[in-house]
């Protein structure tokens, strides 16, 4: 074979050169296609376990702290504190948790797992200014507990099976505490926001890295 | 007179090096996984690379595809032992159940390093 040809065998032809670009454009749909489907197909892992323990913990205590609240007015204080304290430690818990599997909290599963977990909240913060400015203290507890555990089940549609799991739990209790009306009102709330939240975030921890 | 430098500021691409970076390309693309290179299969396994397991009605959902479609190419990929199925029943509905293999999960790294190599090549320069 003529050394020429051998020479020119190695030359991309025209047709070759021209096609580099496409390759390159065809390459990147094709990570963004790779992307696109973890993100849609990913749970979102970061629900803290060890994060859901402290939080009960707090609950706990606050729960303690509120059964001795003079009036009305101190006792939803109290709670108010204690549900920013819990978001504080959630926060941070999920951070952590999220920088440890190298999973962004703004990825598709975070970020769904947070618009479907934020309206019942809303809701929640809501009818807590209505029904505490109409005196009905009293609901508060059945209502938290429901609409809380409402934000865990269709967050945790993007999450483990667990979580949606301990969403129904709340509910339920929730459910039951405005149906079944008892006179210690901090009675379902340590329950549901101290002893359901410490067994799941144990159960969560174990199974789902912390 | 014609500008000697391009709208970024950079000198015009001679010939030469247009054909390096079609040489480097074309080296970058040979070797790459046919298996996977498939929209429907590529899909499935990234699907599962960030799933423990997915039920053949999660992946048929997730990929937006027929029954027929989602077995044909999920039993290509499985015949190539990149997924793995187990059946079994829910009550007294059956049930299938993918996993991605070590194999698969490797030909996806694979596939991956292969997407930044082109990438990489076609823009040397």
């Amino acid at each position: 074979m003529p050394a020429y040809l051998g020479a020119m065998a190695s030359v991309p032809s025209p047709r070759d050169v021209a096609a580099t670009p496409a390759l390159s454009e065809r390459a990147m749909d094709n990570l963004r296609y790779i992307r696109g489907t973890m993100e849609e197909a990913g749970v979102f892992t970061a629900v803290p376990g060890w994060g859901g323990v402290a939080m009960g913990i707090t609950a706990l205590g606050a729960a303690a702290l509120a059964a001795r609240a003079p009036n009305d007015h101190v006792w939803l204080y109290t709670w108010l504190a204690e549900a920013v304290l819990a978001t504080t430690v959630a926060g941070a818990a999920m951070l952590h948790k999220a920088r440890a599997v190298d999973s962004p909290l703004t990825s598709g599963p975070g970020r769904k797992f947070a618009l479907a977990f934020t309206p019942p909240i809303v809701v929640g913060a809501i009818l807590t200014a209505v029904l505490a400015r109409h005196s009905l203290h009293t609901v508060l507890p059945g209502v938290w507990l429901l609409l809380y555990g409402a934000g865990v089940v269709t967050g945790g549609a993007f999450s483990v099976r667990i979580v949606p799991v301990m969403g129904l739990c709340f509910m339920l209790l929730g459910a039951l505490t405005l149906l079944v009306p008892t006179p210690w009102r901090d009675a379902p709330m340590a329950l549901g926001f101290g002893v359901l939240q410490i067994a799941f975030g144990v159960v969560i921890a174990r199974r789902h890295g912390g | 007179m014609p500008s000697d430098r391009n709208a970024r500021g950079r000198p015009p691409e001679t010939a030469g090096l247009k054909a390096e970076r079609g040489r480097a390309a074309q080296q970058a693309s040979q070797g790459l996984d046919r298996l996977i290179h498939e929209r429907m299969r590529l899909g499935i396994v990234s699907a599962l690379a960030v799933n423990e397991s997915l039920s053949f009605n999660d992946l048929k959902r997730l990929m937006k595809t027929t029954d027929g479609n989602l077995s044909v190419h999920a039993r290509k990929l499985e015949d190539a032992q990149y997924i793995g199925c187990t059946k079994s029943f829910d009550g007294r509905l059956p049930r299938t159940e993918y996993r991605l293999t070590a194999a698969g999960r490797r030909a996806l790294e694979r596939y991956l390093d292969h997407m930044e190599a082109l990438i990489r090549a076609t823009r040397v320069g």
